[in-house]
């Protein structure tokens, strides 16, 4: 259920003082992903959702034989499942934090079995912070406050890149 | 007044009966916290999602059972993805089906899994009834006047 539809986003313009932040969900789990889009209801976010790793990857342009792009992406969170078939959402915040373009994206991990040494491997990782399912009400505020702002009114990972 | 009490009584009642006898389980109290005025419709959504899917995912699991030389992995991939859905769901009695239904995917049973399959089948009629009958009480009470009880 990759939705690769909203890859391409709006056009780079340079200034954009006000832009809606973009919450990349990954899971192979349909009502989860509900579960996610419910919980940025009355946010100004737009939620983009993948069904795994893979589909993660190439919508962050990451994936094997990809040129990383990031002047036209722009993901402000990702929350990913644990388990999932092929890549674990741990492989995948590794691969994330090993990308020059991508590692700054703050990354949340969830998961429905609360396994300790699972959760210091994700934090030790660089995960921003490990949510157990199902998921409340107030895992919202928890996941609104790690969205990375756009900086000065351009695009988040756009800082330091010519 | 009197309608709605009734009403409010059998809904509570009948919430009662589905935890008891594990047709649900705590994540669908979860899914029915998530409904609020911001999400009126979030559980009959949901509901709707995932009957759906688990019709999807049993036409496959039947179509790759069917096959003269079965794949209990992809048999499997489909069992996996519908225990996580009726997880998440709160669809207690077809999540363990599912449980049991991995095992047999693993030790290539193919009479287990058909039996298993069969099981979520009838679990998935049962639940569909069962929550149509809660969503219509839910409906009666709001038409009547009064609020859903909140349970715990």
């Amino acid at each position: 259920m990759a939705n690769t539809s909203s890859f391409s986003s709006s056009p780079s313009t340079k200034f954009n003082f006000y832009e809606k932040p973009h919450v990349l969900a990954v899971d192979d789990n349909l009502i989860d992903h509900k579960v996610i889009e419910r919980l940025f209801i009355n946010s100004t976010c737009k939620v983009i959702t993948a069904e795994n790793g893979k589909r993660a990857l190439e919508y962050l342009c990451l994936a094997d034989g990809q040129h990383p792009n990031h002047n036209d992406l722009k993901v402000n969170l990702i929350i990913t499942d644990y388990s999932m078939p092929g890549m674990t959402g741990y492989e995948l915040l590794k691969r994330i934090k090993e990308s020059p373009t991508m590692k700054e994206i703050p990354v949340v991990v969830v998961s429905s079995e609360n396994i300790p040494t699972r959760i210091n491997q994700c934090m030790q990782g660089g995960a921003q912070e490990f949510l157990l399912k199902p998921l409340q009400l107030s895992d919202a505020t928890k996941l609104r406050c790690h969205i990375k702002k756009p900086l000065q009114g351009g695009f988040a990972g756009e800082d330091d890149h010519a | 007044m009197d309608v709605l009490n009734q009403l409010q009584r059998q809904y509570t009642d009948f919430t009662a009966l589905l935890y008891r006898e594990g047709f649900v389980d705590d994540n669908f109290t979860q899914v029915q916290k998530l409904q609020d005025e911001s999400s009126p419709d979030f559980v009959v959504e949901v509901a709707s999602l995932f009957f759906e899917d688990c019709e999807k995912l049993v036409n496959n699991m039947a179509e790759a059972l069917e096959q003269q030389d079965v794949d209990f992995k992809q048999v499997d991939s489909h069992v996996h993805q519908l225990k996580g859905s009726s997880s998440s769901m709160g669809a207690a009695r077809i999540k363990n089906v599912c449980i049991a239904f991995k095992t047999f995917c693993e030790t290539q049973n193919r009479d287990g899994c058909l039996r298993c399959l069969q099981q979520v089948n009838h679990e998935h009629t049962q639940l569909k009834t069962n929550l149509q009958a809660l969503f219509t009480l839910e409906r009666q009470i709001v038409a009547n006047g009064g609020s859903i009880p909140v349970m715990q």
